[in-house]
């Protein structure tokens, strides 16, 4: 018997040990729980992952714009009589940005801002010979603009460098116009400007529709060809926390009175559907670490019913009721924290299956997964603790065995 | 007269006192034993043979009356400072050994002293086999207890109940469960722990043998003393 451990430990492990089959059968359970909670977290954080960073990287966090005009209705008359009796919303012309570039470095000068990249953008047509497609045409600023969405990451064809005779289209526009690298498309505004530009890349969004409306042009371009000479329509932000951006757009439409729409506003129903995954997901580990308990604290009753006698007899040899409590709340511990282990490595395992089983066609994963430290660690802990407390009632009741009762059965 | 170890002065015991089935099952028990005694208690089934040990045990109070433990009185003592006593001063030897079966019988003579310090030391297992060297059992120190006979599991019990060498054994029925050898041999064994070591011992039994060999014999009939 090994003396650096207390007399509690020493009684709770030969317990364990000495109904090795229950105690087996228990920490199997509480592994099938750990490792489905940690398999389907890996997966969800994953998956989750994966959706975010392509929905994040292919759009701004906050878009600046200039307020959309508002109809302003005739006054009332001693606040009475009613002049109009509808108001129509005006239509909505192309504004550009007042003072943008104030705006620019207003929005450099923020802590919580990481990129900033100004842009021109409107519809516009592009045409090739008989062919015409409507697009939505946006001028940038490609050293800045990559900060804000990484379009090198994204060139499937050519490369993401342009001179102002320049533009990059999208691969469903590419092949609707049945055109390729080097060729020309003419893109008219719908001011009437007209411009040949020469395609100098071919991206892919991973979105049917922005591969076939979008074209990038540089800043200059794009402002001659929808008549904003000098002017901007719209100031792209990159946030330090993508979670953050709601309340930063608000903070930043208050600071300057523009119009400021996060993604989180731009993509509400994703991100509803994120979080409605997040909270089933919360719900089934829950009912899972719940029915672990369950578990461990009946093998545990089932334990102190059958040990009734060498508790009793523990304590008429003058062992403490606490002695007696410790012993099986050690007990609850050790298999939530084997279990815990074993069911670590269960997922592990699992998650190693599917890297191979779920592939793309071409033999990529089909999303990364996450094998986070933290979450075993936190897995073990929760284990643990949900071992000791379903624990408490069975160690309670064993402490609390009248010895008389205990040995006369 | 040997010097006092316990004395009993009187103690009375009732279940469901205050209601209608109230039954008294100890009348006025006067008791003295001295250090070193070997006294047998007897009497029929039901007379309160083990009621009146669990009281001597500390395992359950008295309703009335008073009980001198090496020379303290026990009536007002709380649970803790009962638990504290029972550990240093009794030990007990059951008809059913009791045994931890997931230790060995070194291990389940060290238990007392663990529970005592807390932990385990090298000086406790050699009290241990020391004692089991004591009750003839030195072959059988590192084996499980439940490959062990019903004779030597008993002696394990023995050795156990003197781990912290306390001054009273509370034996109730220790032969009880014994084939006629293993009884002559475990009553020998303890009638030579009483001798060698001073221990008092308070036996239970039905075995009228085992009563007349004993120093002094306690009769309870319908829970008084005859």
């Amino acid at each position: 018997m090994n003396s650096i451990f207390p007399f509690e430990w020493i009684v709770a492990m030969r317990f364990l040990r000495e109904g090795r089959m229950q105690s087996i059968f228990i920490i199997l359970g509480v592994a099938i729980g750990v490792g489905v909670i940690v398999f389907m977290s890996a997966l969800l954080s994953g998956m989750q992952g994966n959706l975010f960073k392509r929905v994040l990287s292919s759009q701004p966090h906050i878009t600046l714009e200039r307020p959309k005009q508002q109809a302003t209705p005739v006054l009332k008359l001693n606040g009475q009589e009613t002049i109009a009796a509808t108001i129509q919303k005006p239509s909505q012309r192309m504004n550009t940005i007042d003072q943008w570039q104030k705006v620019r470095d207003q929005m450099r000068a923020r802590s919580d801002v990481i990129a900033v990249s100004p842009s021109a953008s409107g519809p516009a047509l592009v045409v090739r010979g008989s062919a015409t497609q409507a697009i939505s045409l946006i001028g940038i600023e490609p050293d800045a603009y990559i900060k804000i969405v990484p379009l090198p990451e994204k060139m499937i064809a050519g490369s993401f460098r342009m001179t102002n005779t320049d533009m990059i289209i999208g691969m469903q526009l590419a092949e609707d116009m049945g055109v390729q690298l080097g060729d020309k498309l003419r893109v008219t505004s719908a001011a009437g400007a007209s411009l040949n530009l020469n395609i100098a890349g071919i991206f892919d969004l991973g979105s049917r529709g922005a591969n076939q409306r979008t074209v990038f042009v540089l800043l200059s371009t794009a402002q001659n060809l929808l008549g904003m000479t000098g002017g901007v329509s719209g100031i792209d932000l990159t946030v330090q926390d993508p979670y953050l951006a709601e309340a930063i757009a608000q903070l930043i439409a208050n600071a300057t009175g523009l119009t400021a729409m996060s993604w989180i506003a731009n993509n509400n129903q994703f991100f509803l559907g994120m979080r409605a995954q997040t909270y089933s997901s919360l719900l089934i580990r829950i009912f899972v670490a719940l029915s672990v308990a369950a578990g461990i604290a009946s093998v545990l009753v089932v334990s102190v019913v059958q040990r009734q006698k060498e508790i009793g007899i523990l304590r008429a040899m003058g062992g403490t009721r606490r002695q007696v409590l410790r012993i099986f709340l050690i007990q609850g511990a050790v298999v939530g924290l084997l279990g815990s282990l074993v069911g670590s490595t269960l997922a592990t395992g699992l998650l190693a299956a599917w890297r191979v089983i779920a592939k793309n066609p071409d033999g990529t994963p089909m999303f990364p997964i996450s094998m986070d430290f933290n979450l075993f660690f936190w897995s073990a802990v929760i284990a643990t603790l949900t071992g000791l407390l379903a624990a408490v009632t069975p160690a309670l009741r064993a402490s609390r065995l009248d010895p008389v009762v205990a040995i006369r059965g | 007269m040997a010097e006092s170890l316990l004395r009993l002065e009187s103690l009375n015991k009732s279940y469901g006192q205050g209601t209608p089935a109230e039954t008294q099952v100890l009348h006025d028990i006067q008791i003295g034993i001295g250090k070193g005694e070997f006294v047998a208690l007897i009497g029929p089934s039901g007379s309160g043979k083990s009621t009146l040990l669990n009281i001597i045990g500390l395992l359950d109070r008295p309703s009335s009356g008073l009980l001198y433990l090496t020379g303290k009185e026990t009536s007002t003592m709380n649970d803790a400072e009962l638990t504290h006593l029972r550990g240093a001063a009794i030990g007990f030897v059951f008809q059913a050994h009791y045994l931890l079966s997931a230790f060995t019988a070194t291990e389940n003579v060290m238990i007392p002293m663990m529970m005592q310090k807390g932990h385990a030391d090298i000086h406790m297992r050699q009290r241990a086999e020391a004692l089991l060297a004591q009750v003839d059992l030195e072959q059988w120190k590192n084996s499980m207890v439940g490959t062990m006979s019903g004779g030597q599991q008993q002696r394990v019990a023995i050795a156990r109940a003197l781990a912290l060498n306390p001054p009273l054994i509370l034996a109730d029925e220790p032969t009880g469960n014994l084939d006629t050898k293993s009884t002559d041999a475990i009553f020998e064994l303890m009638r030579r722990l009483n001798v060698e070591n001073g221990t008092t011992f308070l036996m239970v039994t039905h075995n009228m043998d085992l009563a007349r060999r004993c120093d002094r014999i306690i009769e309870l009939v319908d829970g008084r003393v005859v």
